[in-house]
């Protein structure tokens, strides 16, 4: 798989040059420079604030990409996936001309409901300094209940896989509470925590800690027995096994289940902090919508894609370290 | 081969006794106990190299295992050096027909996993290497299991076992996966070991010109549950050659044994 797509990748980008010259530099230096054009050309239909600085970046954009188309065989690995995405920024030209005609000068699209990019770039100038706030509360909360939920996870789902008695007793509840999404327990999490903040922490662990759990127990329950001959012939003790037979034999599953706790982690985390918290970017989108304020939402939401992916990279990086053995072996 | 030689241990250890008392051996299955050996009495003399000769999946496997200390006999006794068989320890060391390396590590950590496991990294840690050279596989020490090939594999399993300094090697069809060439390199690779290292060498394989090339004992083991059925001294000196006379009789005698025709 990863060889065609790359075979696909190096077609596309040898087509994409006429001698020395990057042709798709050219074409998205044009299209941005025809969304700068469609944005000063014509009047806005309501004045939404920072037009020209819109036009502006455009066209510092479309500098560069003219720049580049010259220059950027002489990059070398840094210029690989400038060329790669080529097409994309030529289609990104032409999203933000469609865009700026639908929603800024025709005003096609409902009013108060579709934002052109020239509100989300004034919302990001305005309320900087909030959206920074949300961003860190959010991360806070994140990271708290994330954190202490995997740990958590990891520590009970070993005992889980390891241990028949706990197993015993420990498996049924899993397999009955398991399953309840974690969005189920806020009512009675609000109730019984003091804080809506100790909930919020709460119910963010126990999404991201349940996955983590299930996967780490079927991992250390599924390693292969002769492993653990193979150390008791050599002399390891218990701990040895655990620690270094079960635990680095189960990894792969482990991030199976953090990347499933990662992801319902998110969604946990927004609804919490729609419902209870004062800051952080669920109650963002929350409050300005109650305010209707959607450049405000979409500002918000985006900055929230890139946070989410950005985390769900460094978990990539993170088992990339960890399972490099694996390359060769396993094609995720 | 010169490193081979050169890197041979001063200190080899004295191989170790073994003896096998009345042992009997029953697994419980949910489909009821399935017995797998039966009444088995045998002796080996330190550094002597014994094969148990059998069909596969007779018991003889069940037998290492007993001997490793991995699980207890349900009766009988095994002794080790006159003392009783408890559990495992680093001075009888089990090759399986897998290598079974760890996936997660490199050669060099595979081989370093005894040493590792018995808190002795730090001072011996330079045996891990010699080892690996031992094996011939130098070049391949930071490579991962999934690198080597089937040969090479096994040769790093050796290492890992090796590196213990064992008084006794267990061998379970160690080379039983491995193609005919690797196969022959092998077993002159591991005679060559034994002949180095004065450990007492105890091979479960169904191959009889591999049992009577290497050993100097053969034990017949019956289908299962595994009775000992017979013996045979192999007293040709080595290197032995797979087209001696005396060899060849020795192994139309064996089949004859074990009720197997030799015509086809």
């Amino acid at each position: 798989m990863a060889d065609t797509t790359q075979t696909a990748g190096g077609a596309l980008a040898a087509s994409a040059f006429l001698g020395d010259v990057w042709r798709n530099g050219l074409l998205a230096a044009a299209s941005w420079l025809l969304a700068a054009a469609v944005a000063v050309g014509f009047t806005d239909v309501v004045p939404w604030g920072q037009t020209q600085l819109f036009a502006l970046l455009l066209v510092i954009g479309a500098g560069a990409f003219i720049v580049l188309a010259f220059t950027v065989h002489r990059l070398g690995g840094i210029g690989h996936p400038i060329v790669h995405y080529g097409p994309w920024w030529i289609a990104l030209g032409l999203w933000f001309t469609l865009w700026e005609i639908s929603t800024a000068k025709l005003g096609w699209l409902p009013k108060p409901f579709f934002s052109p990019p020239q509100g989300l770039l004034h919302v990001y100038l305005t309320d900087w300094d909030r959206l920074l706030v949300c961003v860190l509360y959010s991360l806070r909360l994140w990271g708290l209940g994330f954190f202490s939920g995997i740990a958590v996870g990891f520590v009970v789902g070993v005992a889980l896989g390891w241990s028949k008695r706990f197993s015993y007793w420990g498996m049924p509840i899993l397999k009955l509470i398991g399953p309840v999404p974690a969005s189920a327990w806020i009512p009675s999490a609000f109730f019984v925590f003091p804080t809506t903040f100790g909930a919020s922490i709460f119910l963010v662990a126990l999404a991201s800690g349940i996955p983590v759990i299930i996967l780490t127990a079927s991992g250390v329950a599924s390693v292969n027995r002769s492993f653990y001959d193979v150390a008791r012939t050599l002399g390891a003790d218990r701990r040895f096994l655990v620690l270094k037979v079960a635990i680095p034999a189960a990894l792969p599953n482990v991030f199976v289940g953090l990347f499933m706790g990662l992801y319902s982690s998110f969604a946990v985390l927004v609804i919490a902090e729609m419902l209870g918290a004062k800051y952080g970017l669920g109650w963002y989108l929350q409050f300005q919508t109650a305010y209707s304020a959607y450049a405000n939402v979409y500002a918000a939401l985006i900055l929230m894609a890139l946070l989410c992916s950005g985390l769900v990279k460094l978990l990539f990086v993170g088992r990339d370290r960890l399972l490099g053995w694996q390359k060769g072996i396993v094609q995720w | 081969m010169v490193a081979v030689l050169a890197s041979a241990p001063e200190t080899a250890s004295p191989g170790l006794s073994v003896e096998l008392r009345n042992v009997s051996h029953v697994y419980d299955l949910p489909s009821g106990p399935l017995p797998v050996l039966e009444n088995i009495d045998l002796k080996i003399e330190p550094g002597s190299f014994v094969a148990l000769l059998g069909p596969s999946g007779s018991g003889k496997s069940t037998l290492l295992r007993l001997v490793a200390g991995l699980e207890p006999p349900v009766a009988g006794s095994v002794l080790a050096d006159g003392v009783a068989v408890e559990k495992p320890d680093p001075s009888r060391v089990l090759v399986f027909q897998d290598p079974t390396l760890f996936p997660w590590r490199t050669v060099r950590r595979n081989v370093a996993l005894g040493l590792e496991a018995q808190g002795r990294l730090k001072t011996e840690g330079h045996r891990i290497d010699e080892a690996i050279a031992r094996v011939r596989l130098s070049e391949f020490a930071d490579a991962f299991p999934h690198q080597l090939s089937g040969g090479m594999a096994q040769r790093a399993a050796l290492a890992r076992a090796l590196v213990n300094d064992p008084r006794l090697l267990l061998l379970d069809e160690p080379l039983g996966k491995l193609d005919q060439l690797t196969r022959l390199t092998m077993q002159s690779e591991l005679l060559g070991l034994w002949q180095q290292s004065g450990f007492t060498a105890l091979l479960v394989t169904h191959d009889v010109e591999e049992a009577l090339l290497l050993a100097d004992r053969v034990i017949l083991f019956s289908d299962r549950p595994a009775r000992i059925v017979g013996e045979r001294r192999v007293e040709l000196p080595h290197p032995r050659h797979r087209g001696d006379p005396d060899l060849i009789a020795l192994r139309r005698e064996i089949l004859q044994l074990l009720g197997v025709s030799e015509t086809i």
